[in-house]
This record gives structure tokens, sequence and C-alpha cells, in this order.
């Protein structure tokens, strides 16, 4: 605004217009100029390495020191005799889908021990399908009706009512499930819980309650309870927070007792999510954890590696400053005055 | 050196010199842009034919506006109404390409296919936009609203009935007669009728016309003037942007008059100095000059701006690149999953909705299938293209133009006019400048004359050599008691004093007393009396138009020769005491084709006496041949030492008149200037009558004061790399001295002088001085491209308009241009208007290198325009350069400032701004694409919608803007102490294609680092999009924002408070859409801020991503180092060692005014 009161206004006006002195309009504030000098970088490097290698070693002791089981049983679960009709199988409701694969523990397991599968190959991301859920429905009875996003699983075929909850994700809902028994007597897992208690709280309803869910002719996973109110059934709500990328875990339960060392675990698995049709893997996995989670030595070698390679940049420059330095700020060093070009 | 110098003596021979002038040609003055300019001339030649003229009927606005109506008085600067502004607001937005792509963009995602983003969401951003902008547009033109209320609503006194009334400004018509009252403003544009003044003259400020504030005198008709009753028909040109210019005729009592632009006041001019005006409107409201005028700013696009529109063609390319590897991978992994689309869990192609029919669902076929693959990852990576960047940069350059407006430094007390920005898009061209071309009057030299010597019957009078004390001689006369005084005091000469006084006895006085009569006559001056303090002591204050007629009015009144009084009749002087009266019996007024004046005057005894003055080329083809010969030659001498020191000289010269000879000239005058059309030719013809055969009756040199601080500038300007060129109008003799005085020449320069009356000529020593100038330039060692700097033998061109007439638009260009780029220095003297804009175009066109035009005058209106920046003098000589013009200065040397020190921030600024900019949506873009590759190509976003679209607005905008206006590499004090930092703008240091690629090559290994951090880590893990898109959304802000601080050069407290304070409201922000239980990504932040994992990934990603760019940094500036970090070093210790020893270095050049 101010570029236009000066063209507008008068020349003629003889008042003084000079420019009010401030410090901040004559571009004169007090300023902190920080410049890269040797030792601040130096430091900066050797503090980083420093930091870093600690880190780095805490973190990869972390993940050595979680216990993790994994089993594939996609295939093993496969009677050789459909090794290569796997979708009939799995569509047939007259196979017995039942599976069972003995494990002897290799080392002590501390509880909680937490029991996840894990698929393959399965775009949780993808975009047809992260968008096929109905939020407000899933929260709020009333509702109930709104479908937006959940075609083509939204309403029933024949009478037009509403599936809860709908959407594609809801309706692909993981069905397999896993009893584990130790010497003839089953170990109790715990499958409370494993959702987040937020979701619980707010973003299921506790008054809203599964209706009309897998009965269209077509079915994509596990049925609901329709006496179990949404924000009450976890393995729907785990399903739900639909998985950053194409192989994930999902928590399935926790195992709250010890197991030791040579523990023979039978693990019967019914085998009823059709993963063949694109190839996708399942698996078993048994994990106990750290602070910073499970399994996982990436982090901590990445940190050894920048830590290393700060170390190595701050001992470089301390040499390269040692055999060359540059005075700061030596005005001798200016273009102009380091080639007079021309003089005779 | 002197080896050099002397070799250039010896070469001149080789050079030709022409001292005849008659080759000169003539060429019109130009006046205002280039448009009003052509159509006056053409306008003069035509005769005004029926269809291109208006008819007024005077006092009958009735039957004027019969047949056509035309506009009325009320002006409207606003341009929208309460029912139009939508419509037009939105119109005029959208000519910006930016928001059209913004459009485009919003209306793709509005298709239910490619409904990659919530509808809302999409849209917002360009809400946003136009909303501001409307919001800016609807206070501005609130403004305009109210102030043309004012403006209409004022009272004018309008003939109505035989009696006069008071009408608003807005219904005022064209036709009506209208009344003004001394210091009244002019309602429209009237053609005089009468006025109080019996001679019927009227004078008039233009000053809110042209900034002149000088008066000017109108006429009215005599066949009008003092009548009673007003009737008559004026045929006159249909409205037209020419102020300096008007063609008419009036019909009063069956006689047929001419009218000029002397006949007609223009709306916003003000009467003054007479008491009554009476007129009638011929052009009204929207159709008076002062309304056609008032155009806007000229639009430039800066260099910068041009060099990053390239780049964005590339990220363009990067963008189409990327969308069409996704919609390739997309098409692939369709054609391999074709047969288990149909159940796929997460695809599920078929629908069984409807009874018995299996249809697909929202499935197109294949190839429809990846065309929307292909819009949506437009959709999705659409900030790719920095739309951003382009109101980022608006306002950023806003933010400069405020500091350029408020900096003291270049604040002109004398003329009280701060610096103006009044183009607002090309601030950072200023540190780029390569060439400046310089008018030289009123620009390198204040344009205030001083009389200084006088060269009267070949006797020369020289008031400052014998005298240096100057004596200063205040010559007063007591007028009815009263005694007048005129306000400017002159030093003179007290011999010729002596001589002057002497009156009439000798020959010699008789002579002196010719000379000074013509002074004081052969003017336009008007002279004013104010008022002192003392009552009894006036003032006389002569107004004039030409600032050499003042001070030759005020030199002659320092000898005794006071002009009092002038009326279009007749002229009272007072000469040593003596009132006398001349008749004004003709005027021919100063044109730049004859290059003179002349003046007939009427003795009290009736003899006739024509009184001429001009420029010596022109005034020594005129005298009579037969004159004395010797005191021509004396004369010429005395001429050429005044130019060669600088001095503007005039040549003076006189005839008697007999009756015939008067006779004969009154009749053709009477013809010419009644004539319709081709008045001027005629006129000029007439003057030839009159203004041949002249005496010699001497001649005057007028010194041009150089304006303050112009030689330091020109040095600091040499130093800093830039080549000046001065282009005057002057004599060759009289630019070369200027040159010397300011510096622009040293005498270590050799000359070569070229001044060619034909085209031959031209070329020969074109070629001559080309060689030549290789000569000198490889003999003297290294031929250094950094220029001021260099040690080898500086070559100054000088160069004159004639020669400029053969080698402009001619095959000799490109030697010239040869030649003019190895020389240091390039005076052009005697060109005209528009062989300046040539000259600058001789450059433009053959380099990339930036050129500037300063100047002062309506004569550098066309170079101002021409050169990639113009910048005014607001001084001397009027608006119209101003006008003109991208910036405004009160003074020469405040190009030191705007150029070193404003020039070299807006510059490295923007620069480093744009780079930013690319890097930091670039950044997100990749980092979005990274993960397009694991969600098969169906272009999710892991970070949520809100996140992407207020990237651009909250999460990383202002840093960057701030940045931008306030950070500084290099303060003040430093870039006026090393003038070379400026070459780092003229290097394309901050901006450039190494840096946008090494910037890009940065942005991808940063988006790596961001992407597969935590890709890897959570790899077959619990995680979910909405809790990795928290982290990477954290990872892009933070590291970005770092980025920045990592630049950062100058801390102040507000560049602390963007910086953390957009980390800060990422954060906020983010735990706000994570609150929100509608959205899929509920409460994501709350849990994964919770595990260990995602502050170590954070922390990790930041520190990995910043390392290699740390390296680079600290080793390119510590073991590379350029000028502007080693000053950067030199500043932050040498101001500590200032602090220690407690005291301030001086500088070599201080020209900064003390606050």
């Amino acid at each position: 605004m101010d570029i236009k009161d000066e063209e507008s206004a008068p020349s003629s006006k003889k008042a003084s217009k000079k420019p009010i002195y401030t410090q901040f309009s004559q571009q004169d504030l007090p300023a902190w100029k920080p410049i890269l000098t040797p030792g601040w970088v130096i430091a900066t490097f050797s503090v980083v390495g420093i930091l870093y290698i600690p880190i780095g070693l805490l973190t990869l002791f972390a993940s050595e020191s979680v216990e993790e089981a994994i089993f594939r049983y996609d295939d093993r679960c496969l009677p050789p005799s459909y090794a290569h009709n796997a979708n009939s199988y799995i569509q047939s409701d007259d196979t017995n889908k039942t599976c069972t694969i003995k494990w002897t523990v290799e080392h002590e397991m501390e509880a909680p021990i937490y029991i996840y599968y894990q698929l393959d190959n399965y775009y949780q991301n993808h975009r047809r399908y992260v968008k096929s859920r109905n939020d407000m429905q899933l929260r709020n009875k009333a509702a109930e009706g709104d479908l937006g996003n959940c075609f083509p699983e939204d309403k029933t075929t024949d009478t037009n009512q509403p599936i809860v909850p709908c959407g594609l994700i809801a309706w692909s809902l993981f069905n397999d499930t896993y009893r584990f028994l130790t010497s003839n007597k089953d170990l109790t897992v715990n499958k409370k819980n494993i959702a987040w208690g937020s979701d619980q709280r707010s973003k299921f309803g506790s008054n809203v309650y599964p209706k009309n869910f897998q009965s269209r002719d077509l079915i994509g996973g596990a049925k609901l309870n329709e006496s179990i109110p949404l924000s009450q059934q976890e393995d729907l709500i785990v399903w739900m927070r639909s998985a950053a990328l194409p192989t994930f875990r999902k928590l399935y339960g926790k195992i709250e007792t010890d197991l030791e060392m040579n523990d023979e675990i039978e693990i019967v698995i019914e085998n009823n999510y059709n993963t063949y049709l694109f190839g996708g893997r399942k698996r078993l996995v048994f994990s106990t954890t750290t602070l910073i989670g499970g399994k996982n030595p990436f982090v901590g070698t990445a940190y050894l590696i920048v830590g290393g390679l700060s170390l190595f940049c701050a001992i470089t420059f301390i040499l390269l400053y040692v055999i060359k330095p540059r005075p700061l700020g030596d005005p001798s060093y200016l273009s102009w005055n380091r080639n007079p070009g021309g003089i005779k | 050196m002197s080896i050099h110098s002397s070799g250039s003596r010896s070469n001149n021979s080789i050079l030709e010199v022409s001292l005849s002038r008659s080759g000169s040609k003539a060429r019109p003055v130009r006046y205002g842009s280039k448009g009003a300019d052509s159509e006056g001339l053409s306008m003069s030649q035509r005769e005004l034919r029926d269809e291109d003229a208006r008819l007024v009927y005077i006092n009958d606005p009735g039957k004027t506006n019969e047949t056509f109506e035309f506009g009325g008085n009320s002006i409207r600067t606003s341009k929208y109404s309460v029912l139009t502004f939508i419509p037009r607001n939105l119109f005029e937005q959208f000519h910006r390409v930016a928001y059209v792509y913004f459009l485009i963009i919003a209306i793709l995602n509005q298709l239910p296919q490619l409904a990659v983003f919530g509808r809302g969401v999409s849209i917002l951003p360009l809400t946003f936009v136009l909303f501001v902008t409307a919001v800016k547009d609807v206070y501005e033109d609130w403004r305009r609203h109210k102030s043309d209320r004012v403006e209409n609503n004022r009272l004018a006194s309008v003939l109505v009935d035989g009696k006069f009334e008071e009408k608003k400004w807005r219904d005022v018509r064209v036709g009506e007669v209208i009344r003004i009252k001394a210091n009244e403003p002019i309602p429209c544009d009237i053609v005089l009728l009468s006025t109080s003044d019996p001679t019927g003259v009227a004078y008039v400020q233009t000053i809110n016309l042209d900034g002149e504030s000088n008066l000017k005198t109108r006429y009215a008709k005599q066949e009008t003037h003092g009548k009673e009753g007003f009737g008559g028909v004026i045929k006159c040109e249909k409205p037209n942007r020419n102020i300096y210019g008007f063609l008419a005729n009036m019909e009063v009592d069956g006689k047929k008059l001419s009218l000029g632009s002397s006949n007609i006041v223009l709306r916003g001019c003000e009467l003054k100095n007479t008491s009554l005006a009476i007129g009638v409107a011929v052009y009204c409201g929207s159709e008076t000059k002062a309304m056609l005028n008032s155009s806007g700013a000229p639009s430039k696009r800066s260099r910068l701006e041009t060099r990053m529109n390239f780049e964005i063609i590339w990220l363009s390319f990067f963008l189409v690149a990327l969308c069409t590897v996704t919609s390739v991978c997309a098409a692939v992994w369709l054609k391999r999953h074709k047969d288990e689309l149909n159940l796929l869990p997460y695809y599920r192609k078929l629908d069984f909705s409807e009874e018995g029919e299996v249809e697909n669902y929202k499935y197109y076929g294949w190839g429809l299938e990846i065309l929307f693959t292909f819009l949506m990852s437009v959709i999705v990576f659409q900030v790719m293209i920095p739309i951003s960047l382009y109101i980022s940069m608006e306002l950023v350059r806003v933010g400069q133009a405020y500091f350029m407006i408020r900096d003291n430094r270049m604040y002109d007390e004398e003329t009280k006019s701060r610096f103006q920005c009044r183009a607002l898009n090309i601030n950072e061209d200023l540190g780029q400048i390569k060439y400046v071309f310089s008018d030289k009057t009123g620009t390198l030299t204040q344009n205030k004359m001083e009389f200084q010597c006088a060269s009267i019957w070949g006797v020369d009078y020289n008031s400052t050599k014998d005298n240096m004390e100057g004596e200063q001689v205040e010559h007063s006369v007591e007028v009815d008691g009263k005694v007048i005084r005129p306000k400017m005091k002159v030093k003179v000469n007290p011999e010729l004093l002596q001589l002057s006084r002497s009156g009439l006895q000798n020959v010699e006085g008789k002579r002196i007393h010719d000379f000074f009569l013509a002074l004081a006559t052969c003017n336009t001056i008007v002279p004013l009396l104010v008022d002192t303090p003392d009552p009894d002591v006036k003032l006389i204050d002569y107004q004039g138009e030409s600032p050499d007629e003042q001070a030759l009015a005020y030199a002659a009144a320092a000898y005794g020769f006071m002009l009092i009084e002038r009326t279009s009749g007749h002229i009272i002087l007072d000469i040593h005491g003596e009132r006398q009266k001349f008749n004004v019996l003709g005027l021919h007024e100063f044109d730049s084709d004859r290059k003179r004046m002349s003046v007939i005057l009427g003795y009290p005894d009736s003899s006739v006496k024509v009184f001429v003055k001009g420029a010596d080329t022109s005034m020594l083809n005129v005298i009579d041949k037969s004159f004395n010969m010797d005191l021509v030659r004396a004369t010429e001498a005395h001429l050429h030492s005044y130019s060669s020191m600088g001095l503007r000289t005039l040549v003076i010269g006189t005839r008697d008149l007999n009756a015939s000879e008067f006779e004969k000239w009154h009749s053709a005058f009477e013809a010419a200037s009644t004539a319709v059309f081709g008045r001027a030719a005629l006129l000029r013809r007439v003057s030839s009558i009159v203004e041949s055969s002249l005496s010699v009756l001497g001649a005057s040199a007028i010194e041009d004061k150089l304006q303050q601080g112009v030689p330091e500038s020109i040095e600091s300007l040499r130093i800093a790399g830039i080549k000046v060129w001065v282009l005057t109008g002057d004599k060759q003799e009289t630019a070369i001295s200027i040159g010397y005085s300011s510096k622009l020449l040293t005498s270590r320069m050799t000359q070569i002088i070229i001044n060619s009356k034909t085209r031959e000529s031209c070329r020969k020593s074109l070629e001559d001085a080309l060689v030549m100038s290789k000569k000198l330039l490889s003999s003297s060692g290294v031929a250094n491209d950094a220029g001021g700097s260099s040690d080898a033998t500086p070559v100054a061109l000088i160069i004159d308009g004639t020669s400029l007439v053969h080698i402009l638009d001619s095959e000799l260009e490109e030697q010239l241009f040869q030649l003019a780029s190895r020389c240091s220095v390039v005076l052009c003297c005697r060109v005209a208007p528009l062989q300046k804009a040539g000259i600058v175009a001789l450059v433009k066109n053959r380099t990339s290198d930036m050129t500037l035009a300063i100047g002062d005058g309506a004569n550098d209106v066309s170079m101002i325009q021409m050169a990639d920046v113009g910048v005014g003098i607001s001084g001397q000589e009027g608006r119209q350069a101003v006008m003109a013009s991208d910036f405004a200065m009160g003074q020469f040397r405040f190009l030191v400032p705007l150029l070193l020190i404003h020039g070299h921030w807006n510059y490295q600024r923007l620069g480093y701004m744009i780079l930013y900019n690319f890097y930091r949506n670039a950044v997100l873009v990749l980092v979005l694409f990274w993960y397009v590759l694991f969600t098969a190509f169906t272009l999710t976003t892991a970070i949520n919608e809100w996140s992407t679209t207020l990237y651009s607005i909250i999460y990383s905008s202002l840093p960057t803007i701030i940045v931008g206006i306030l950070d500084k590499d290099l303060g003040r004090r430093t870039l006026l102490k090393y003038p070379q930092l400026y070459g780092a703008g003229q290097r394309h240091e901050a901006y450039n294609k190494k840096l946008f690629v090494w910037t890009m090559l940065d942005t991808l290994w940063q988006s790596l680092v961001i992407f597969w951090a935590p890709l890897f880590a959570y790899w077959s893990s619990t995680v979910d999009v909405a809790s990795i898109g928290d982290l990477w959304t954290f990872g892009v802000v933070i590291l970005v924002n770092l980025h920045l601080a990592m630049d950062v050069i100058r801390w102040y407290w507000l560049t602390h408070v963007v910086i953390w304070g957009s980390i800060v409201a990422t954060f906020i922000s983010v735990m706000i859409i994570d609150a929100i239980p509608n959205l899929p990504g509920y409460w994501a932040f709350f849990h994964v801020a919770g595990t260990g994992l995602f502050w170590l990934l954070l922390l990790g990603i930041v520190i990995a991503a910043l390392l290699p760019r740390l390296v680079v940094k600290f080793v390119y500036q510590y073991y590379f180092p350029n000028d502007i970090q080693i000053c950067r070093e030199a500043e932050k210790i040498g101001y500590e060692r200032v602090v220690e020893s407690g005291q301030i270095e001086m500088l070599p050049i201080s020209d900064n005014p003390p606050r």
C-alpha cells in the first residue's frame, strides 16, 4: 500500500517526506550472523558422531534382544492335492481348512508375547481400497445409512438395506484363526486391547452393531457377531487401520505367559483367508518387544553408519585444517586482490 | 601509461574530426510517450477532417451534445462497481497463468474418477489466493471510489442563461462556458475565451500534469477576449493523449481562427496569477488529456524470472516424467493382474449389486484407467510446479520495495522526494546491471544554470576568472515606493557591469546594451512578484520553461536590465532605474529544428528590431555573410573555449528591420498563425524571413553544475564492473568536459573520437578505431573482462549523433558494438531522443547483459522504456521521465545504493528464494512419488491431503518469504567499500543452471532419506498409513525448514520466530488434523509419537539428509571461498575487532548523507 501512497501523493506537498528512521525500515536490525567456521563444523560432526554411535549400538542391541519366530503357512497348509488349484481349495466350503504346525521354542520368550499375522503383496494402501469405508457410519448409529465411498459393498442386493460396516475394507476382514496348544492344553491368547484405545473410544461406536454384514453372494472374509458393538470388534478395528506398506503385520493377540526354551507348541490354524488368488503369503509371527518395537536392525545400523561418517568427516576436517588452514576474512583472498590482472 | 596517451594523440590524426555541423540533420523533438507523439505529428500534417473532428458550440451544450453525446465530466478511476466486482475481478485474476493452472488442477480433481483429494481440499488454496487478492483489490478500489467522489463533487461556476451558477464537476458538459478564479483547479479541458488580463493572457501551473512547477502562459483569442456574449463553433480533434498538442479552429462572427496548444487549459492544471479566466469545455471527464494519460506503470519481466521460467519448464518435464513412470507402471501392473482384478480384495472389480448382472465397478478399461492414472498423478504431483513461488515472489518484492522506498539514504532533501518503486516486478534486475546509460543534463548535472561568461563583440567578459571570490551584486529597483529585487543573485564581472552602466554613450556601451536587452527580452520568461516578510521589498521570480532562459534573465537583471512585466503585447524593462516599454510585435518560439528563438521588438521610437538567440551551429548559419568575419571568428574561439570548460553556450544576434521587411514578415506571420493545418511548418518558414543576415552581438555561457556525488558514484559504478555510457544532446566539447569533471574520463584514457558525415567515412573511422582499440588492449597485456579493475589502458569512445545516424540501423551497428564493448567509457553527444533508445537497443539486442537507463527529461523517455531497467530522476525537467520509469529517485548518486546495496540484496534474496522453493516443492513431490511405487501405483498419499495442502500455506511458506525479504548476505558498508561485490549478480552467481542441478541432486538425496529410512524401519510392521504419513510430514517439514535455517545468513528475531514457529505450527496442525475422528488417520500422531522409533527416525532423517549438504557447503565455503564469503567473514571478524578496540573504521567512499 505504501507504494500506492507514494505515487498518488502530490509532489507539491512541501512537508518533508523523509522516511522516519527505524532500525527495521533501514534494515539495521540487530542480527546474529553465524558463519561456518572450521571449529563449528568439526564440533558439529564430532557431536553427531559421538551421539549417534552409542544410540546406534543401543538400538541394535535392543533389536537383537527381541525374540521373534515366524511361520509361513499359506503353502504349508495347502494340501498337496490342491497345489495347482489353491483357489478352489480355499473357496470351497467342503475342504478341511485346519492345519497344524509344530513349533519347538528355540529361545526363551518373555511375556507378553505378541502374535501377529503377516501378509505379503497385499495392498491395503491401494487407492480403491483405502477409500472404501465410511467413517461416519462406523461411529454413529444415526449415520447408518451413510454409505458414501462404500460401493459396491454398501447395500444388500435384494432389500437395499445398508450394510454395517460397509465398504471393501470391512468386507475383506481377515478370517484365519489360530489356536496354540502346549502339552495338549490350550495356551490362552488375550485378544483384548489389541486395537487402539482411541479407535475403540471415538472411532467405532459402542451403539453401532453389525448389520447385513457378508450377506451378499460374494463373501470377502470374516463374519461379525451382530450382538457385539463395533467398538468391541477389535479384530475389525485392527484390520481397518489400513497398513501403510504392502507387507504388513496385524496384531492378533497376546500370550501372557513366558515361553521356555524347548517348549513344544502345537499351532492349529484355520486357513480361511484367500491370498492364493494373488500370490500373497501368510505368516504367523511371535515376537517380544522393546522400546523401539519389534526386531529391526535397520535403524541401529543406519545410526552407526551416520555416526561413523560424521566422525570421519570430523577427523578429515581436523586434518585439512591442520594441513591447509585459511585465515578467515582475509581481504587478500578477494578475487580482485588475488589476481590483479595486467600489471606489467 | 604516458606512451599510450601520446599514442592516442598521434592517432587522433587518423580520425576525422568534423567541426562543421552543417550536416546535422533536423530531427523533431519528441515529447511524452511514442504513441502520443506520433499522433501529434501526424495530426499537424493533416487537415482536420470533419469525421476526425468534434464540433463544440460555445455556450450551447444542448446543440453540442445533440448529434453525439460527448462524455460527461464525471470521472471513474475505480475499476469495479458492486455488481461487476465478482466477474471482473475473477476475469482479471485469471489472467495469470499460475491461477489457470490452479484452476485446471482443481477442475480435474472434481471429476469423480480423478478425485484424489477431497473436493473441498482441492479448491482451498485457489480460493484462498483469489480471496486475498480480491480483498486487496476491494480496498484499493474503495480508495479510488472515495477520491472519485471528492473529485466529482467539486463545484465549478458554469454559465447558465447568462448567469454563472455553481455546478458540480460531474454535471459539466462539453460546450458549457466555465468561469475559473485564481488558484482554482480546472474542471475539464477548456479553450480560453477571455481572461481578466487585458491582453488575454492566463497563467497556469501544470504541476499535476507534468510536474513542472513554473508557470505557463495560455492565451485567449483576441476575437473572443473581453466580449460579453459567447457564441461560435470550435472544431477540434478527437480526444487524444498528447498533452503538448492541440489542433482546432474556431468560427466566431464569421471569422475563422486557428487554435493551438497555447489556447487550451487542461484538467489538472491550476489558474495562477490571473484573477479570472473564462473558457468553453471541449473535452470532459475521461476524455480529458489528463485522464487519457493516467496509465499504469509499464510492465516488464525480470531477467531472473525469465531464467526461472526456463527451469520451470524443466520441472514440468520432470513432472510429466514422474506421471509417465507412474502410469506406465500402473499399466504393467494392471496387465499382470488382469485376471485377478475381479476378486482381488483390495481391487474388487466385480459389482453384483444389480440382480443377476455382473458389472465392472469403477473400471473403465485398461486404456482409460491408465489415462486416469496419469491425470491423477498430475493432480497429486502438482506442487512440482511451484505456483506458490509466484505469489511469494510478489510478496517479497513488495517487501523489498518497502525497504527501497524507506531508505533514508535515497531520500532527496532538496526536492523532498523519496525513492519511488513504480514497477514492482523487476527489483532483482537491479542486482545484475552491466550497462548504465545516463542522460547528462539534469541527471549528472543539476540543471541549475548559472550565467558565467559573456562574449560581447569579440570581447570576453569572464565573471569567474578574474575575481574568484565572486562578488554577487544585488541589483534592485524601486517601483511605487517598493523595492523590487530579483530572486536569484548572480556573480557579475565588475568591468562589464561598469560598461553596462555607461549606457549608450559609446559604441561599446551600445553593444552591451543591446546584448543585455536581448537577454532580457528574447525569452518566454514570466516575471512574478513574490511577497517577502518585509512589506517594502518584493522579490521578482522569473518563471520559465527553460532553465537557461531563467539564468540569462537573472543575469540581465544583475547587470541592470530587469524584466518587470511581460504580457503578450509588451514588455516592461527597468534599465538602470529607467522604465522602458517595448511592444512585442512577434515571437518565434524555440524549436529543436531551428534551435533558436527570436523576438521582434517595437521600440518606443517605433523602430523595429529583431533579437535572435540560439545554438552556435544554427546561429552561425544565419549571420550576415558580409559581416565582420574577425568578430565571428573571435566569438567562435570564445565559444570553443567556453564549451571546453563544460559551459553551455548560446549565440545572440540582432538585426534592424525596416518597414517593408517588417510588413512582409507581418503579413506572412498573420497568415501562418491562422493556418488551419501545417501551422508549425509555416511558422518555421516565416521565421526564416527575420532570422537571416543577422549581426552577431555576442555569446553567453552558462554553467551546468554537476550534481552532488556524481564523480564518486561513477567511480563506484566503474569499480563494480558497470559500464557507464553518457548520452547527451550537448556539444562534443561540453560532453567531454563534463566527462572529465565527473571522472568518467580520466587522463589515462585513450580517446577515440568518431564524427563523420557520411556512411563511408563512418565505416572507415570504425574500422580504424577497431584496429586501434585492439592494438591498445593487446599491447597493454591481458584484456581483463572484469572491466573496471583492469589495468590495461582504458579506451573511451566519443561519438556524435550525426555519425550515429549512419551507423544505427545499418550493417555498421555490429562494428560499433564491437568497438563499444572494448571501451570502458562511451560518450555519445548531440544525440536525438530516439537515437538514445537506439543505442540502448544496440547493446540490449546483442548481449544478454542487463541495461539500465537513467534520465530526467522527456527526451529520455524512449531510452528509459527501451532499457531493461528505467530510472527516472524526479528533478527539474518534469515528470515524463518519471512516468515512464520503473524506479524514480532524486539524485544520480542514489544509483550507487540502489544498485550496489538494494540491487545486490534483492538479487541474492530472490535467487536463493527461487532455488529454495524449487527444492521445497520437489522434495515433497518426490516423497509422494516414492510412496506411489508401493501402492500398486495408485496414487494413495500417505501424507494426508490436508497436510499436502497446508504444506505450501502454513508449514513452509512464511519462512521463505520472511528470509526473502530480510536476509542480507553482506552489510551496507561492506557493499559500498567493495563495489566489486556487485559482480556476483552480473555473473549470475545466486541463480544459475549449475546451482539448479546441484539443488535438485540435493533434493533427490533428501527425499530418498526421508522416504526410505521409515520404509526400511517399518517394513513388515503394524504401521498404518496415517502414522507413517505423519512421520513423513514431519520429516519433510522439519528438513525443509532446517535447510533454510542452514542458509540464513542473518538471524533476526523475526527469522527465529517464523522458522521455529513453522515447525511448531506444523505439529499443532497435525495434532488438530489427527484429532478429527471422522478422518481415517484419527489419533495416529499421538500413537506414533509415543513410540521411540518415531523420534529416532525423525532425528536420523534430519541429520542424514543434511550431512552431505553441510559437508559440501563447508568445503566450498572454506576452501573455495567466493568474494561474498570472504567479506562475510571479514565483516564478522572485523566487527569484533572494532568492538574490541572501540573504534569504527572510516570508509573511503562515504557518500551517505548524515542522517
